[in-house]
């Protein structure tokens, strides 16, 4: 009976401090959140007028739970731009998010890795500006986003081929979110 | 005197991984450089201090039979809080340890002091050996994260010393335990002169 009271007081005064601390970080947690999604946003696209991350709208990827993320950037009302956050699970260390900016014509502007857990020194080369800035400019409807080992136009990070088949895929994944939400 | 003691025996003497070799998971995960060993040392400096000296509060009033599931919950409610502040105010080092900083729950070194010291010593000597055994628990993260963060990416705390390439397997898990082993044999080495 005494080993039943101690427990239950026990989670009882930690599940009410614990209720009273989440109250607390609710918000600055929510504005963390947002504060990273605005900055990669900026770091993809430019020369916006609207608030992206309010007119944000989902659409569903390949991969049941989580969804894609579409940023339209506005300028005057019209369509300036797009950041699409885009996933792949065909990285070698787990789940890949990537922010991929485009121009209101489709082009490729810039990609930014939001997370990736590859290999350190292999395929977390990823992030660096060396791989990153092939895609600069890049038109996927002329530009082969596959490496070169499967017939298309990305030079692959060295001994990395599995983390740089999977950037493209989420790549892809991003591009055909574009396509269906801009172009139809 | 005896104070001083239970606050330095976590430095080097009982230093919790290099000697006695507890929590060996987030060591070996986390360490790949300084700065992740100094935010994941902090943190599990915090639990330590507050995990032992509520349960030196608390010793008295549980019984024999249940404490180790009253300390679990203690626990991992200081790491719940620690995980909620750092999510809102640093969401930098949040993303960068990640998964280790749940994994603080069931580090082997909070129990093991809540176990071994606080539940059979007084409020000061256990805030003490709480914050003793962080801050060596973090000084090992630092030396180890480092050295593989020196030998595997030729930088110190991120800054880039040499612009080139440093020995990859330092940066990769081998590389912790290679590091850890000549490590521990200089402790061991300088323990015994």
């Amino acid at each position: 009976m005494n080993m039943l009271i101690t427990l239950l007081v026990v989670t009882l005064v930690s599940s009410t401090s614990l209720g009273f601390i989440y109250e607390v970080t609710k918000a600055p947690i929510a504005a963390a959140e947002a504060a990273r999604k605005v900055e990669a946003v900026n770091k993809v696209v430019s020369g916006y007028d609207n608030n992206p991350v309010n007119d944000m709208y989902k659409v569903a990827s390949p991969y049941e739970g989580d969804s894609l993320e579409c940023y339209p950037a506005k300028k005057d009302g019209k369509l300036v731009g797009m950041a699409i956050r885009t996933l792949t699970k065909k990285g070698y260390g787990g789940t890949i998010w990537l922010m991929v900016g485009f121009n209101a014509g489709g082009k490729i502007n810039d990609i930014e890795v939001l997370q990736q857990k590859e290999t350190p020194g292999l395929g977390q080369k990823m992030t660096t500006p060396e791989f990153k800035d092939q895609f600069k400019g890049i038109d996927p409807s002329t530009f082969k986003i596959k490496v070169k080992k499967d017939g298309g136009d990305v030079d692959a990070i060295t001994a990395a081929t599995i983390s740089s088949r999977a950037f493209c895929d989420a790549v892809n994944t991003a591009v055909d979110a574009f396509n269906k939400g801009v172009k139809k | 005197m005896n104070n001083w003691k239970n606050f330095t025996k976590g430095f080097i003497k009982e230093n919790p991984t290099l000697v006695l070799l507890l929590g060996m998971c987030p060591t070996l995960g986390v360490s790949s450089s300084a700065n992740n060993g100094l935010g994941m040392g902090l943190a599990t400096t915090f639990v330590l201090v507050m995990s032992n000296l509520v349960v030196t509060l608390v010793k008295d009033f549980i019984p024999d039979k249940v404490r180790i599931p009253s300390y679990i919950v203690i626990i991992a409610s200081f790491v719940t809080i620690v995980q909620l502040v750092m999510a809102g105010y640093f969401p930098e080092l949040n993303a960068q340890l990640g998964i280790f900083i749940p994994l603080i729950v069931v580090n082997c070194i909070v129990l093991g002091r809540a176990e071994a010291f606080a539940s059979k010593n007084k409020v000061i000597p256990s805030v003490l050996d709480g914050l003793g055994m962080g801050l060596g628990f973090t000084f090992s993260l630092i030396l180890l994260g480092s050295v593989r963060e020196l030998l595997g990416n030729l930088s110190v705390f991120g800054h880039k010393i040499v612009h080139a390439d440093g020995a990859l397997v330092f940066i990769l898990a081998p590389g912790a335990f290679i590091t850890l082993g000549f490590i521990i044999a200089v402790i061991n080495k300088l323990k015994k002169t």
